[in-house]
């Protein structure tokens, strides 16, 4: 029952990654246990709770409902890979600190893939617009409520920043 | 969008520096960066990993188990049954004197219930285990099952654990006051049956631990999500090996607990497989073990509650019978029927109550210390007794708790079962909810609602969060227990560059404690928070601590953060007072630098201070340590006190308030509900970081939520476990949970070293009260009623299918 | 959670796609999106030797809402995700009802990822776009490597999780009726414990309304109430000629709830699910015929 093994090449956080994997491995362990990106996080592995959200080509998608060979010749980003060019905090995370949209850190990053992916799409989200957005991401800690505020405001700081510019 | 409002008369923040100010938590920027460390990010060569070959039975004997297959398997290590294991390690620590109720990680001999563990493989990765787990062959027996606590308490029961000769694990009736006279002279009297469903915390991080055995040292290291009071010293004893040959890792981040993070067998089973394989193991529980096998459900209880009042609305007597249904194993869970003593007669003053909790096994997955610790279920009750009586008398639900609420001038207010609440102002408190949440247009919006055809319900709750969590219960429950210390500690550091560090000796879930403590140093050393670093360490370096239970870290880690922090401020001003040839008294701290009253150009600077403090012995006091570290060990306020013979004990040292008001809609035609409105006034004194109070109580009432609509554990005839998955279990999502708006209240505890008081467990302890009591408002006027949670849909519709007065 | 051990095939064209079919049979499984397949996968109840990926063809990517020969009809490749669906402006106004479907289908992470035909095709009773297909009388291409046939919804799905597609085909293409009547309106809804779950019961209607207001045409359907998504041609047909007033639609949705068969599971019993049918029908009904009203 060894499993065979099979040739990928992923460009994950911008850098071009290839490996041989076994054809059961999910996406969301090849990330965590191979690349050790270990910002996804593991909820339910039955993607009901959205922790292992990360961006498939730009766009939200469970990690966990995707085997990693099926990443070959794709763009994956995940938290990681979040942050601006110079490594500091993207407006998005730096509102979640502002508006303390977090407490134990385990739903945050799929739930910033979630509300990254909002904001790609739809830049002046409605507060229903985004819960909806963050309905398919389970978090046990903030009631979503500060997580509303926070999407909101970085809305808002981006739109402000874009004005700018 | 709408903020938490602040009560400017009453605070007590406007003399802090830090204390009660808008500032970002030290925690976020690691987490939102994607560099949490929880348990399964540890990562050490060589690791095998463990999966559990689980009974499908709810009961049986196991007759064999054959582990040939599963052993011959490539990449598997070990196959560790019962027997051995059970032979090698000791029994865990159960909480009331039930000797017979022997807990382990693996069953031996005979399974109590579906998705306990029999086996664990260990195996090169996670997979293979599984794969190894599929081909352990286990026969079994079937035996007889019990899953309904009341036919487990009915003679003749299925025994679960046979040679306790019961079901029963624990069972008073508690007195306090004349019960019997209230009841004889009360006007009016009322009697109903409240059920909490089986529901938890379920965080969405699962169970995990790691440990490494160093042969050598003689030392077991463990990495674990862990949330647990005296965890080190459990699992030492019941794996047989010294306190110090065991060192936990409370640097690991835990994601999410609410108190439920208990995973002692789970550690004992690696532990005892990290010894005897001498490689590093691991046990990621996934969804599914967790959901069966973790021990991790919550209280499963119904209340048989009577009532006795006059016609005015005066609340005389009160009788709670809780049944309690723990599931198969004891661990603390009777406990849980404990602490609901410290506040049995909520918020009211009611001078005359029995209780009497039984706490009773069946052939279910056993239950573990839920956010409140069986407060919530208690003040459920409660509240479903305040609105049935107004409904009764035909009195408004707010005059009612208005006349019966604890007046702000009865304080400090000895309850029947003694405790002595410390300071409140309730009917502010819920004046304030009331205005936040515009009360009469609520009702106007109510009533519209209703003469359109829907069914629309206003919910109130006025409930307390005991904190500071101390042991009394224990006592309470079990004699041959005498723990009356419950302290925590914190150990604060200056080092030679003159950065503070503050140490803290156990883990983390969400809590933001390196915030708190920063918080609390800066304030007492003036010095800014931002450059104080805190670390948790491990548990050999760890100074004592009873874990963030029982809303108690504020109270607890920030007093001791506070002692701490006040001793390294007396030995900078006794450096100063040495040097400048005076007394303490007569020098002035500001900023971390000491001058002379009346004289800021004498000073001593934070720098020299700790300049002389580190190298400088010719300049120091004598008698005085060199270095600049001070240790401070805090027992919780009012505690150490016996239970007197009638079961009266002071339990918690500070009472929270909370009071909650919901609008919810119902469609009739479906019984689907809605939240629309959600306001709670909350008083927790003095707020050290309003964000991350806000957060808790945010996120406790989307947890109430759920457990008043959505979350169950809920078990088929034959014991198998129906909602094992997040398919079946149902967290509230975005849509589910509405806008919440929190209103602050302040009344400082007496008690405490800023006025805090508790909040861990905040918004969770009254939302399910509130939003059974708006369903209920809902249900009123077509003459139904609903006092069993969760309340789903279905139950809604065919409560409405059934209502007398049902409008078609 | 973790599947047990098989291995893959990646096919290039969907001609490479039918031909391993053949070679494999029964031990292959076709994975689009795998939002349900995955899960099924994680906790072992399912077991393929082979999975055949098809998400890299990209034949199979595709909407077509022009007429090319296909009167009156959209075509959707099978492997078009139901985000890219979602966001196409000229199918929601060529098929609302599709759109309006979509709408209660999972999340936004499970819709970028899972695909019209993979949804279709895994015909689980209680999903969205099974309904949708039955209601609007969508048809399946199925091709094999020999063949290529056309399969209309009612006879498509043939029970819980099973339908006519043999173990030698793909689902190639998904083709969705256009309604070319000017007064037009549809909808959809359904009860769910949350949002994003699958429903205890949906409900979807199109009408069409011809200018004195009569109902020309009419198709309404269930979900969650059968071993397959229902549609009731006859009762539908009923409601031609008539103004929609109240008693024939409630007689209609009373018709559709009897003529369901649902079963009890954790959160609805039948006798619920049956009422719910009952009271979806009328309102996606209703709703319908409001909007088509609205189209002067």
């Amino acid at each position: 029952m060894t499993d065979k093994l099979y040739p990928i090449e992923v460009e994950v956080n911008g850098v071009a990654r290839s490996a041989m994997v076994p054809a059961r491995v999910s996406l969301v362990d090849w990330l965590r246990e191979e690349l050790l990106l270990t910002g996804t996080h593991v909820g339910c592995e039955h993607g009901i709770c959205g922790a292992c959200s990360v961006m498939l080509d730009g766009e939200p998608v469970r990690s966990c409902l995707m085997f990693a060979w099926q990443a070959d010749g794709h763009r994956v980003t995940t938290v990681e890979g979040l942050a601006r060019p110079d490594g500091s905090l993207s407006i998005l995370q730096d509102s979640f600190c502002d508006s303390h949209a977090l407490q134990c850190g385990y739903c945050t990053p799929g739930m910033l893939i979630a509300a990254q992916g909002l904001l790609y799409t739809n830049p002046r989200p409605t507060d229903l617009q985004i819960r909806e957005a963050i309905a398919g991401n389970l978090c046990r800690c903030t009631g979503y409520q500060q997580i509303v505020d926070a999407v909101r405001s970085a809305a808002a700081r981006l739109a402000k920043e874009k004005g700018q510019r | 969008m709408i903020r938490p409002v602040s009560d400017r008369e009453t605070d007590k923040t406007s003399g802090f520096r830090y204390i009660g100010k808008k500032r970002r938590t030290k925690e976020d920027p690691r987490f939102v960066a994607g560099r949490g460390r929880f348990v399964a990010d540890v990562v050490l060569p060589g690791t095998k990993h463990v999966a559990l070959v689980a009974s499908p039975h709810a009961s049986a004997r196991i007759l064999s188990i054959n582990t040939d297959a599963a052993l011959a398997l490539p990449g598997v290590r070990y196959v560790l049954t019962g027997e051995e294991f059970c032979s090698q390690t000791d029994s865990l620590h159960i909480g009331v004197d039930a000797p017979k109720v022997t807990r382990y990680a693996l069953a031996k001999d005979v399974v109590r219930y579906a998705g306990e563990w029999v086996a664990a493989v260990v195996a090169d990765t996670r997979a293979i285990a599984e794969d190894a787990a599929e081909l352990v062959e286990v026969e079994y027996e079937t035996l007889a099952h019990v899953i309904d606590p009341e036919a487990s308490l009915a003679s003749g029961a299925h025994l679960v654990h046979s040679g306790h000769g019961t079901n029963v694990l624990f069972q008073r009736k508690f007195v306090w006051g004349p019960v019997d006279e209230a009841f004889a002279k009360a006007d009016q009297r009322l009697a109903f049956r409240a059920t909490w469903g089986r529901s938890s915390t379920v965080p969405i991080e699962t169970f995990g631990v790691m440990a490494k055995w160093d042969s050598a040292a003689g030392l077991l290291d463990i990495w674990a999500s862990i949330q647990m009071p005296k965890y080190p010293d459990q699992a030492a004893r019941a794996l047989r090996l010294p306190g110090n040959a065991v060192r936990v890792h409370f640097d690991v981040d835990v994601g999410g607990s609410y108190g439920l993070k208990r995973g002692i067998k789970h550690t004992v089973l690696v532990g005892y497989l990290a010894l005897k394989l001498g490689v590093p193991v691991r046990l990621i529980e996934d969804r599914l073990e967790n959901m069966r096998g973790g021990d991790m459900h919550g209280p499963d209880r119904f209340f048989d509650m009577q009532l006795a009042f006059d016609r005015d609305g005066t609340i005389r007597g009160m009788k709670i019978r809780a049944v309690d249904d723990v599931g198969a194993y004891a661990g603390r869970s009777p406990l849980q029927l404990g602490k609901p003593v410290g506040a049995i007669c909520g918020p009211y003053q009611i001078a005359a109550i029995e209780y009497e909790p039984i706490s009773v096994m069946t052939n279910k997955t056993p239950q573990e210390a839920v956010r409140g610790f069986g407060q919530s279920p208690t003040n459920f009750a409660i509240e479903r007794a305040i609105d049935r009586i107004a409904r009764h008398l035909g009195m408004d639900r707010i005059e009612l708790r208005r006349k019966n609420l604890i007046r702000k001038d009865q304080f400090p207010y000895l309850i029947p079962s003694g405790s002595s609440y410390d300071s409140g102002d309730y009917h502010a408190v819920l004046d304030k909810a009331l205005k936040a949440g515009d009360y009469s247009a609520l009702v106007r919006a109510r009533d519209q609602a209703r003469s359109a055809g829907r069914l629309a319900g206003i919910g109130l709750s006025t409930c307390l969060e005991p904190s500071g969590g101390n042991a009394a219960f224990e006592l309470l429950f079990n004699p041959k227990n005498e723990t009356t210390t419950w302290m925590d500690s914190c150990l604060v550091r200056v080092d030679l560059s003159g950065s503070v560090t503050g140490v803290m000796g156990t883990s983390s879930s969400g809590q933001g404690h390196e915030t708190l403590i920063s918080t609390v140093i800066g304030e007492v050393l003036e010095r800014d928070p931002e450059t104080i670093r805190v670390v948790h360490a491990d548990s050999l370096n760890a100074l004592p601590s009873n874990s963030p239970v029982g809303s108690r870290m504020a109270i607890m880690l920030g007093g001791a953060a506070a002692g701490a922090a006040r001793t390294i401020r007396n030995t900078l001003l006794a450096i100063a007072a040495h040097n400048f040839e005076c007394s303490p008294e007569d020098l002035e701290y500001r900023d971390g630098n000491v001058s002379i009253e009346g004289a800021p150009s004498k000073m001593l600077t934070w720098d020299q201070l700790v300049e002389i403090a580190h190298r400088k012995i010719h300049k120091m006091p004598p008698g005085l340590e060199p270095g600049l570290q001070s240790q401070f060990v805090w027992g919780v306020p009012t505690g150490g006190g016996l239970p007197t013979a009638d079961g009266r004990v002071q339990m918690y040292p500070c009472y929270a308030f909370e009071a909650h008001l919901v609008y919810v809609e119902i469609d009739p035609e479906t019984g689907k509900p809605m939240v629309k409105k959600y306001v709670c006034g909350h008083d927790c004194g003095v707020m050290i970081t309003p964000d991350i109070v806000h957060g808790m109580t945010y996120g406790g009432i989307a947890h109430g939520i759920g457990a008043a609509l959505y979350e169950k554990f809920a078990y088929t005839e034959g014991g198998q476990l129906a909602s094992g998955t997040f398919m079946d279990y149902l967290i509230p999502s975005a849509m589910e949970v509405p806008d919440i708006r929190i209103v602050d209240h302040c009344t400082p505890s007496p008690l405490t070293t800023f006025g805090q008081k508790g909040s861990g467990e905040a918004g969770y302890l009254g939302a399910p009260a509130a939003v059974a009591n708006a369903i209920n408002d809902a249900l009123d006027p077509i003459g139904a009623s609903i006092d069993t949670l969760p309340i789903s849909h279905l139950a809604l519709w065919e409560a409405i299918a059934a209502a007398p007065n049902r409008q078609d | 959670m973790k599947s047990a051990t098989f291995e893959y095939i990646r096919a290039g064209s969907t001609a490479e796609a039918c031909e391993a079919l053949k070679q494999e049979g029964d031990s292959i499984k076709l994975i689009a999106g795998g939002q349900s397949l995955i899960p099924m996968m994680a906790m072992r109840l399912v077991r393929p030797a082979w999975l055949l990926d098809i998400n890299e063809v990209s034949a199979l990517k595709f909407i077509t809402t022009s007429d090319d020969g296909h009167r009156n009809a959209v075509r959707i490749g099978a492997c078009t995700r139901q985000s890219v669906v979602e966001r196409d402006k000229a199918l929601a106004e060529r098929v609302p009802l599709l759109r309006q479907a979509l709408g209660y289908v999972g999340h936004v992470q499970t819709r970028n990822r899972g695909t019209i035909g993979g949804s279709i095709a895994h015909a689980d009773p209680c999903a969205e776009l099974p309904l949708a297909a039955q209601i609007l009388g969508a048809s399946m291409i199925l091709r094999s490597s020999s063949a290529t046939r056309t399969v209309p919804a009612e006879t498509f799905f043939a029970g819980p999780m099973t339908t006519a597609t043999g173990a030698d085909e793909c689902l190639e293409e998904v083709r969705w009726p256009v309604w070319d009547e000017r007064r037009t309106g549809s909808a959809f809804t359904e009860i769910s414990t949350r949002h994003g779950d699958f429903a205890m019961v949906s409900a979807g209607a199109q009408i069409a309304l011809g200018d004195d207001g009569r109902c020309v045409r009419a198709s309404f359907g269930l979900g969650g109430v059968g071993q397959t998504p229902l549609a009731f041609p006859r009762l539908a047909q009923r409601l031609v000629g008539t103004q929609l007033e109240d008693e024939a639609v409630r007689s209609a949705a009373e018709d559709a709830a009897a003529e369901s068969d649902p079963g009890s599971d954790l959160f609805a019993t039948a006798a619920y699910r049956r009422h719910l049918a009952r009271v979806l029908t009328a309102r996606v009904i209703r709703a319908a015929c409001e909007q088509a009203r609205s189209k002067a």
